[in-house]
């Protein structure tokens, strides 16, 4: 009997904490399988953030060092410079990467720090009880936007991934979504070149994937994913917004 | 070996190539800005990385990465620069990662101005950032000890996988004075738990997160175990004229050079006054104060602050003696006359009122 699906060797096999319905899992394994197909397992130091995730590094079978709120870039930069020959990575919500650590985002994409970045997108602070997170929509409600995000005190949506490809250091700027099988496909693909991109020598790579929080959306898993599809991409559109002038060496080599 | 002139600040830079010290990460801000400048250009020299970061923040989380990559690692700061370092500081004391920081003080609170000062005592040594945590702490007096300090905060720091803090003030990093600059055979450990990524072991973790409290419980009482361990270990003070002494005064730093000179002074009248300068602040000599203060009649604290150490000192003498305090705040220094002055006043047997 030929094995044709089996666990990534670069997850441990311990079962996801999650919320039911959360995709933080599913976003969890892409990267294993693609740190798996790259053989990078070994080679590669991932950098946890605060948030519903930051246990990721009971669940990924590689080193890992834990940051601080929002610090994760910066840690990433520390790791990446002692070791410059192998893969680092951050994995961060939207409250992480884009409120308390827009500064250690955005420098360390503007340095074009060679460390890939994959920025978990839900719309709203998961692990501290379903607060306005910056990437909240307009009229959305919240634990802190009870009456909905109020534009007038509370400000717009931040787009990510549009305003850190304005930078010369980004290398690679992508935006996915993991709502269903065939975004889930996509993801993947924009993920690995992400990694991919790093061992080649290009300067920093983020994928923003959207995500899901049926538990602070209060919403059931499966209308989640649908609410996902109908508000969060017509705000975020999906699609690649920076990608290196020329194909990635790595890229050519692995595929 | 050679002799050198060294701004203080430089000699820190210098020090830290010598310990082996390749990765420094920092934020421009005055009086420490020599050392950034040497940094750059020492560290080109020998193959590490200077990197200027965008705040204090990412500085030190800069370092909390490269020390859990394994790297002899330091980050330099000035007083409102450190306060933000200070989140970063507890998660490395928390993760147990080694990292030499730097703090030249000057005159606070908030912006106050670039003047030396000795107010940040309480946050160097009281903990500053959040939880239950120690740094080493040494105060340097001279140039020369500011190398000698600086080698061996890296030596500690790799042996307790803690941070160590060198606290200086405006004055030391600007002075300059002849220090002996050699060639250091450096052995630095191995860091089996380092995140080098894991090749043919099982993964290293960097972290300070114990969610359940009884796991977390048991991570603090490991660490005061070494915090413990570390205050015994790493008592150091220099004693001045303080063997026949009547009169003893306190001082660290800067204003523990200004003292002796006023000492001297006091000592040429036939005032019987000695000093006590405690080189670690952490751990504090109380032990070694206590012993001293008792054959005296009379204890002055100088600092360049409101009296921060001085809880220190009352700490030492439990109220076995009582503690005068002169200081001078926000930047401005103590001078000879005035230390002389307040030192006469506990001779003819009167209180120093500061
Ligand atoms: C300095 C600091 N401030 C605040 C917190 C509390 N906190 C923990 S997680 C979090 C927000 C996490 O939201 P997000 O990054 O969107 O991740 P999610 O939980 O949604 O995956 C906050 C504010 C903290 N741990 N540290
Ligand atoms: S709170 Fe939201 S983001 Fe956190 S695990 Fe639950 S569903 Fe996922």
């Amino acid at each position: 009997m030929v094995k044709v699906f089996e666990r990534p060797k670069s997850l441990t096999g311990k079962p996801f904490h999650y919320c039911p319905g959360c995709t933080h899992g599913i976003i969890h394994r892409l990267v294993a399988e693609t740190i798996d197909e790259l053989g990078i397992r070994e080679t590669t130091i991932g950098v946890g953030p605060v948030g519903c995730s930051v246990f990721i590094f009971e669940y990924m079978n590689l080193d890992f060092q834990q940051a601080s709120h929002g610090r994760a870039p910066a840690v990433a930069t520390g790791v990446k410079r002692v070791h410059p020959g192998k893969t680092v990575f951050t994995y961060q919500g939207d409250g992480d990467l884009a409120a308390i650590g827009t500064a250690e985002i955005v420098h360390a994409a503007a340095r074009g720090e060679r460390i890939t970045v994959i920025f978990v997108n839900n719309a709203i602070y998961g692990m501290t009880g379903g607060q306005l997170a910056p990437t909240t929509l307009v009229g959305m409600e919240t634990t802190t936007s009870p009456v909905g995000r109020n534009q007038e005190t509370q400000g717009s949506p931040v787009r990510v991934s549009e305003m850190l490809s304005t930078l010369d250091g980004a290398g690679y700027i992508a935006r996915v979504s993991v709502h269903d099988p065939k975004h889930i496909i996509q993801a993947k693909k924009a993920i690995r070149k992400a990694f991919a991109n790093q061992m080649s020598g290009v300067g920093f790579s983020l994928v923003e994937v959207l995500s899901t929080c049926p538990t602070n959306w209060g919403l059931h898993p499966i209308e989640a994913t649908k609410w996902l599809a109908d508000n969060l991409i017509p705000y975020y559109p999906l699609g690649e917004f920076k990608v290196p002038p020329a194909p990635a060496k790595a890229e050519r080599e692995v595929e | 070996m050679a002799e050198m002139l060294m701004k203080g600040n430089e000699a820190i830079g210098e020090a830290a190539v010598m310990a082996g010290c390749r990765y420094f990460f920092g934020y421009p801000i005055t009086p420490q800005s020599e050392l950034p400048h040497y940094m750059v250009k020492r560290l080109a020299e020998v193959g590490g990385v200077f990197l200027q970061a965008e705040s204090e923040t990412s500085a030190i989380n800069m370092c909390y990465g490269a020390a859990g990559a394994g790297a002899r690692v330091m980050t330099s700061s000035s007083s409102p620069g450190i306060s933000l370092k200070l989140e970063g500081i507890s998660y490395m004391a928390g993760a147990e990662l080694p990292a030499v920081i730097v703090n030249i003080m000057r005159g606070g609170p908030g912006l106050g101005n670039i003047q030396p000062a000795q107010s940040d005592y309480f946050q160097a040594t009281k903990g500053g950032g959040h939880g239950d945590y120690n740094l080493i702490v040494l105060a340097p007096a001279s140039v020369q000890e500011i190398v000698d300090l600086t080698i061996d905060a890296f030596e500690l720091a790799d042996k307790y996988r803690n941070p160590v803090m060198i606290l200086g003030d405006g004055v030391l990093g600007q002075m300059m004075e002849p220090v002996e600059i050699r060639e250091l055979k450096v052995n630095i450990p191995e860091k089996p738990w380092a995140t080098t990524g894991a090749t043919g072991r099982k993964p290293n973790l960097i972290n300070s997160i114990y969610i359940a409290p009884e796991p977390c419980e048991e991570h603090n009482l490991r660490l005061q175990v070494k915090f413990r361990q570390m205050a015994r270990e790493n008592v150091r003070y220099e004693d001045y004229r303080t063997d026949d002494a009547e009169i003893l005064v306190v001082a660290y730093g800067t204003s523990a050079r200004i003292a002796k000179g006023a000492i001297d002074r006091a000592r040429e009248q036939g005032i019987r006054v000695g000093l006590v300068r405690p080189v670690s602040l952490w751990p504090f000599p109380y032990e070694h104060l206590a012993e001293v203060a008792q054959k005296v009649t009379a204890v002055l604290v100088v600092e360049m602050s409101a009296g921060q150490m001085i809880e220190d000192v009352r700490l030492a003498l439990n109220g076995s003696k009582p503690v005068d305090f002169y200081g001078r705040l926000g930047g401005m220094l103590p001078v000879t006359s005035e230390i002389l002055r307040e030192i006469e006043k506990l001779a003819k047997g009167g209180r120093s009122n500061g």
